[in-house]
């Protein structure tokens, strides 16, 4: 039973402490207490319950939730539990059985609302499970709650949703970082035990490591996209928030796996994410680590740059090899990644019309007047601007200039890495350039905002994983976040040197004053 | 490339389908001019002979057995609907 055993990676504090309260401790912990029937599902789903009922209030998270739906889902667990245990049956190795995780308000859950907290789908219910869903629940996990985002998952500060700013929970008057602002959020104001986000250009690392929690983005493909409501469809990709990289561990092989429904998800088998990288702990595995040398110039916040150069140097501490690499196009990312993933975006958008399900304007008198209205009606400034964008990229007499060019830099970006592969097993950068910044901070300078990305975006564009760890403080007391980019489905190795660090630092047992 | 004076607003959101407001038309032409200047660094990269990616993995040739298997029901596809009459989406006449 691998929730039983301690795994060397943490061995320097007692894996077997559980955290102050039940609803901050993590699937390991929570499992381990299930599993001898100290806990039942239900006892933690209400304990959740009771702490997003006191805290969300301030922090925000939730767009909605359903009590009554999530008790039946923990309910069900329970008995399950019971029954494996009643008809004799060995207690098959389910870390997630009872464990309620959060969902991004882009990923369909059949019977609850989707809204990617936009007034263009305010009403809609989901008619059908997504396939990471789906898994969730196979795997015995209570989906809970429908979180917070930007419009569409466009934006970095979750300001951009039409329901309310989502707070961070370590200092209110600060974004959480976005575009799963909510997701990020709750995992770490004791809101859900782990959540789902998506990250199309570092929605899932950058929020991540502006609340100090995990969030991996897993190699395109590996995750499938089913269900998922699309922004760039060749950039997207599902991943999970956590307490612990362990957990997202754990997390990542309940979701992955190739699926019929995605054409994009890839036929890789996959592997047990957690003993894999238990094991490669084990194996004494000295790695090598990549330091770009590009992620470490202007823009980068003095602190955020001083706690990576102390990771960097715990790393080293562990007989870590570490060595500068050159990812000479960084600077081209950003500028590429908008072209592309707007140009994607006012593709994808254009099914909301207005006709067949999102919200349609009452004062359209003809067909052509419903797509007009409905969409100036339904859509915030942000989404309506990457349309806009993406549209102009795309249309006759642009398209070479921007799109196709665009697409001939993300080659030469995708080739960075991989050159950089042959040297060295992951490449480790700051997550974000500053730690979380004010509400309304950049708000009105959307190219502000997109600079914000300048450390995530490289990844999406070359498909690649990778991970953001809490690595630090500032003196204000806002958190910190370490990346570390792996190569394409190798999460194992990269959770591994993940959990290297995790293990020899307590930064993630920290909690925010609620 | 481009410059950002040939951003012609009107016709990008005819282009999308969007109507756009006075001021939004205003902000927008000034933020995204800064962004599309910010992207004409792009034409500092030498891409000759440099094929485009459009995707990180390329699958191609994704075959699927053509079996017929339940889908949504006529209720369901239709709850989402924002008018409906039977089994029918409502739209204003679009034929005379």
């Amino acid at each position: 039973m691998p929730c039983s055993s301690s795994p060397r990676w943490s061995s320097r504090r007692s894996p077997e402490a559980v955290s102050e309260e039940l609803y901050y401790s993590t699937i390991s912990e929570l499992s381990r207490l299930l599993g001898r029937r100290e806990l039942s599902a239900v006892e933690l789903m209400r304990a959740v319950i009771e702490r997003t009922k006191k805290v969300d209030g301030r922090v925000g998270a939730f767009n909605s939730f359903d009590e009554a739906d999530a008790l039946a889902q923990a309910r069900a667990s329970d008995e399950r539990r019971s029954k494996a245990r009643g008809d004799g049956a060995a207690a098959p190795s389910r870390p997630l059985e009872g464990i309620p995780v959060g969902i991004k308000d882009v990923i369909s859950v059949a019977g609850q609302p989707l809204t990617a907290s936009s007034r263009m789908l305010a009403r809609f219910v989901s008619p059908y499970d997504a396939t990471v869903t789906l898994k969730l629940r196979e795997a015995g996990a209570t989906c809970w709650g429908r979180l917070n985002l930007d419009e569409f998952a466009m934006g970095s500060s979750t300001e951009n949703s039409a329901f309310g700013v989502t707070s961070n929970p370590w200092d209110l008057e600060r974004v959480p970082g976005g575009s799963s602002g909510g997701s990020a959020a709750a995992v770490a104001a004791g809101e859900a035990v782990a959540a789902l986000g998506s990250d199309t250009g570092g929605s899932i690392r950058q929020p991540a490591a502006l609340c100090n929690v995990v969030g991996l983005k897993p190699t395109y493909g590996r995750v499938s996209r089913y269900g998922l409501i699309a922004f760039a469809s060749s950039l997207d990709q599902i991943g999970p928030f956590a307490r612990s990289v362990g957990d997202a561990a754990w997390v990542l092989g309940a979701i992955a796996g190739h699926d019929r429904r995605d054409s994009t998800s890839v036929k890789a088998e996959v592997p047990d994410y957690h003993g894999g990288m238990a094991a490669l702990a084990d194996s004494g595995r000295k790695w090598r680590l990549g330091i770009p040398k590009e992620y470490f110039g202007e823009g980068l916040d003095s602190e955020v740059g001083a706690a990576v150069e102390a990771a960097i140097g715990e790393y080293r501490g562990l007989g870590c090899e570490v060595r500068e690499v050159s990812l000479p196009h960084t600077r081209y990312a950003v500028a590429a990644y908008y072209i592309i993933a707007t140009a994607e975006c006012s593709s994808n958008l254009a099914r909301y019309d207005g006709v067949r399900y999102g919200s349609r304007s009452g004062g359209a008198t003809d067909a052509l007047d419903i797509y007009f209205r409905s969409r100036a009606e339904g859509f915030g400034p942000e989404v309506k601007r990457r349309i806009i964008l993406g549209t102009y990229v795309l249309s006759s007499g642009y398209y070479d200039a921007y799109y196709l060019r665009a697409q001939k830099v993300r080659t030469l970006i995708r080739r960075d890495f991989l050159e950089a592969f042959t040297q060295v097993d992951a490449i480790l950068t700051p997550t974000s350039p500053t730690p979380a910044f004010r509400k309304g901070e950049k708000a009105a300078d959307p190219l502000a905002m997109y600079l914000n990305d300048i450390y995530t975006i490289g990844v999406n564009l070359a498909g690649l994983p990778a991970i953001s760890i809490p690595c630090g403080f500032t003196r204000g007391g806002l958190p910190i976040g370490l990346q570390l980019i792996g190569q394409p489905f190798r999460e194992t190795e990269l959770l591994a040197i993940a959990g290297a660090y995790e293990g020899h630092t307590d930064w993630r047992t920290r909690r925010p004053r609620l | 490339m481009a410059k950002p004076i040939d951003l012609n607003l009107d016709h990008v959101a005819n282009l999308a389908r969007l109507d756009l407001t006075p001021e939004e038309r205003a902000r927008f032409s000034t933020q995204l001019g800064d962004v599309l200047a910010y992207m004409a660094q792009l034409n500092e990269v030498d891409v000759s002979g440099v094929e485009p990616t459009a995707h990180a993995f390329p699958v191609v040739n994704v075959w699927a057995e053509d079996v017929p298997e339940p889908g949504l029901s006529v209720e369901d596809a239709l709850r989402n609907a924002p008018e409906r009459r039977d089994a029918m989406f409502v739209v204003p006449k679009v034929v005379e």
